[in-house]
Parts: C-alpha cells; sequence; structure tokens
C-alpha cells in the first residue's frame, strides 16, 4: 500500500502481532494551500475500536482516505499495520460498477481479494443485509440505500483485519442500521475497525477509542 | 488466482459492461465507417491510392481514440477503480486488463473497417493487416494509460488527443509505411519495437497513474 515517502506500511509478522494496528504522528494533509487535516497523533491497537467525530470539512474523510491508502500524507508519518488483503474501506462511493448486478459486483471484487468459498461468503453478506432478492438487478437500479448496503457487502466481503468505514449509516434506513449494528457488534473486538461519524451516540457502545477532530 | 487470472476478470469485466451498456463499440463502428464514407467521397476521383491508405490510418487512429475516451468511463461512475486499487490485486493488472479490453473493441471495428475500406478504396493486404494488428497492440498499450491519466482531468475530453495523438505518431508513419512500402518487413519491425517499449513502460508506470 504506497502511502507517501513519508509512510511505512507492512505486513503483519508474528512479533509485530501486539503492534498498534495504526499509528501516525504529526499527520497532516494539504490540498494545495488548503490543509485537510491539522496534524495529528494518533495509535489505534489491534482490535480496537475507533470513532471519529468532527464537523463537516474536519478532516474525517481525509484521515480515513489516508488510513486505507487512498491519499499521500503531505506531512508526518503514518503506519498501517495491514497488508492490502486485509483491508475493507468504505467511502462516500459504493464503489461498484453500476452496470453489473450486485451478485456480479461482488464476484469481481470476490475474485481480486481471493476469497475462499467464494460463493457462500457473497450469498450470506447478500442474505444478511437483506439484498438477496435484489442480487440480479444491476447497481445503478438500487436506490442510495441499497447502494451503502451493498458496499458494506463489499467492504466486508473478504473479512478484514482492518475495517475502514466512512459515515456507513448514511442512506441507511432504520432496518439497514440495525442490520449494520448488528454486524460491528459482532466484529467488536475480532477486528480493527475505524469508524467516521455524525452520530457518535448510535456506536458509543461499540468504541474503545473516540477522536474528535476539529 | 494468478496474474494473469486478475487481467482475465477485470478484462471479462469490461467486455461485460460493454455487453450491458453498448455505449462504446456502436459509437466506434459508427465512426469508422462513417469516416470512411466521408473519405470516399473527399478523395477526388482517380486519386493515388498511397493517399487512401493514409486516409485508413487516419480513421482508425481516431476511432481508436473515441474508444479510449470512454474506456475508464464505468470507473469514474462511483469511483470503482478506487475499489480496483485497494484490491490486493498487482495495479499493472488493472491497465492491462482494461488494455486487453480496448483491444478487443478495436479488433472488433477493424474486422468491419478493413473491409469496408477494401469496397470503398483497394483491397487491403497481409502486410497492411499486420501493420493494424501491430499498431492497435501499441494504440490500446499507450492510449489506456494516458486515458487512465486524462479521466482524473476535469478536462477529460481534451487532455486525452492532447496526450495520445503525438504518441500515435510513430504508429501512424509504422502503419502507413507497412500499407504502402515494397520492403514492409522494415516498418513492421519498428511496430513490434514500439509495442515492446512502450508496453513494459506503460505497465511499470501505471502503478503511479493511480497512486496519488
Amino acid at each position: 500500500m504506497p502511502l507517501g515517502a513519508r509512510t511505512r506500511t507492512f505486513s503483519i509478522g508474528a512479533e509485530l502481532i501486539e503492534a498498534p494496528v495504526i499509528e501516525a504522528a504529526a499527520l497532516e494533509k494539504r490540498y494545495g494551500r488548503k490543509r485537510a487535516l491539522r496534524p495529528l497523533d494518533l495509535t489505534l491497537e489491534r482490535d480496537g475500536f475507533l470513532v471519529v467525530t468532527g464537523a463537516n470539512g474536519s478532516g474525517k474523510t481525509t484521515l480515513l482516505r489516508l488510513v486505507a491508502g487512498l491519499a499521500a500524507p503531505t506531512r508526518g508519518t503514518l503506519e498501517v499495520r495491514a497488508v492490502r488483503q486485509g483491508l475493507g474501506y468504505l467511502g462516500h462511493e459504493a464503489l461498484v460498477y453500476r452496470d453489473l448486478t450486485a451478485l456480479e459486483n461482488l464476484d469481481l471484487y470476490g475474485r481480486l481479494y481471493r476469497v475462499p468459498e467464494r460463493r457462500e461468503r457473497i450469498g450470506m453478506l447478500l442474505e444478511r443485509f437483506g439484498l438477496w432478492e435484489a442480487r440480479g438487478e444491476r447497481a445503478s437500479a438500487y436506490s442510495r440505500g441499497m447502494l451503502q448496503r451493498l458496499a458494506l457487502c463489499r467492504a466486508l466481503l473478504h473479512d478484514p483485519e482492518l475495517l475502514v468505514l466512512d459515515e456507513p449509516y448514511t442512506a441507511l434506513d432504520g432496518e439497514g442500521a440495525d442490520l449494520l449494528d448488528r454486524q460491528l457488534g459482532e466484529l467488536r473486538g475480532r477486528r480493527t475497525v475505524l469508524l467516521s461519524t455524525h452520530d457518535p451516540a448510535r456506536v458509543e457502545r461499540l468504541a474503545t477509542a473516540r477522536l474528535a477532530l476539529s | 488466482m494468478t496474474y494473469l487470472g486478475d487481467v482475465l476478470t477485470l478484462a471479462r469485466k469490461d467486455l461485460l459492461l460493454e455487453l450491458r451498456a453498448r455505449d462504446t463499440l456502436p459509437a466506434m463502428l459508427l465512426f469508422v465507417l462513417s469516416t470512411l464514407v466521408v473519405f470516399h467521397f473527399a478523395l477526388p476521383a482517380g486519386a493515388d491510392e498511397v493517399a487512401a491508405q493514409g486516409l485508413l490510418w487516419v480513421a482508425l487512429v481516431f476511432t481508436a481514440l473515441l474508444g479510449l475516451a470512454r474506456a475508464w468511463a464505468p470507473e469514474r461512475e462511483s469511483s470503482a477503480l478506487e475499489g480496483l486499487v485497494l484490491a490486493p490485486c498487482d495495479r499493472s493488472a488493472i491497465w492491462l486488463g482494461k488494455a486487453a479490453a480496448v483491444f478487443v473493441f478495436l479488433g472488433a471495428v477493424e474486422l468491419v473497417a478493413l473491409p469496408a475500406f477494401g469496397a470503398f478504396f483497394s483491397p487491403v493486404d497481409a502486410a497492411t493487416v499486420a501493420g493494424v494488428l501491430l499498431a492497435s497492440i501499441g494504440i490500446c498499450a499507450v492510449g489506456t494509460l494516458l486515458a487512465a491519466m486524462a479521466a482524473a482531468s476535469r478536462t477529460r475530453e481534451l487532455v486525452l488527443p492532447l496526450l495520445f495523438l503525438p504518441l500515435a505518431i510513430p504508429l501512424v508513419v509504422g502503419g502507413v509505411g507497412a500499407s504502402v512500402s515494397p520492403d514492409p518487413g522494415r516498418y513492421l519491425a519498428f511496430l513490434a519495437l514500439y509495442d515492446a517499449i512502450f508496453s513494459l513502460l506503460c505497465w511499470a508506470s501505471f502503478e503511479y497513474v493511480v497512486s496519488e
């Protein structure tokens, strides 16, 4: 995962298993003269659950994109101790193909992520997130909430060890939000989760750490 | 799954998307046929056959440009390219899969364009067919990389031709040379060399195109 010149990322080795999954020091991101993320120190332990809050423009999405490797830091250091195979990312976009069905989209990602027992895993996730009946429909026909559910299936497909979720409750209806609550509850303590939200109360019981950006 | 497996998976995805949307190949076919018809009437009666060969290459290059402009459109929607970049496959496989799909589209267009050219102007010989095949590899390799660079720009429709056409000049020189020269082998070898060098450069540099 190339995160820029000031960043090192390495695979998990036996001696590193207890090391924090994410370590950032004076991490900063600028786009030209505009500062997208103020200098930040951050440590997230393995299997921790970090909830990131902050007003619009405070840098939540930027931080999550830096951790996912989709952006490079301008200053500071960021170490993410997870291989690309072990990262699940949910952003503001679904990252799926509109003209493919849910099944085809997940099959594509399942192949690229070398998911074992791919078909069973895809079926289980589609069932869990209530998309099984709509599995043969193109993503372009999905509502915003259904797309978010599909994006969650995509992010969880390979059972990542580090899950980066940018405002995952966006567009979900009550049932979808409850499904996500249940899924996150199952992952708590088993996987490392970095989640940004405007509704911290919703995930308060899950959080092992909190970060408020300003 | 191997590297080749990833490439096939990605190319298959692009072919499936085109089968569904049908917004690239029909446009390319219509464009190349329209262009050849226009050239047929534009070229004065009794014009040199060599001039007609040049027009074939103009039609093919601009038709390829049309397809390349659409090559990364599915990835722009819903930022699907980020999804591919996050996947653990080698990033060059993304480029190779896309280039392979573009090659299939361009090959399909050429299957129609060459007989049409034969009907409007003069029959194409084996050297021309070999030149078209080799030039297509170069067009797809370079064009797919440049299209990915242009896709990140707001002015992608302007940027792609400005980047692509200068790099396509050697392909046109080699292609026309293979079509009209009494010794086409030299030009075909030149095209093969271009393909080898630029394919390698594009393969190695795609990683940097999709990384910030």
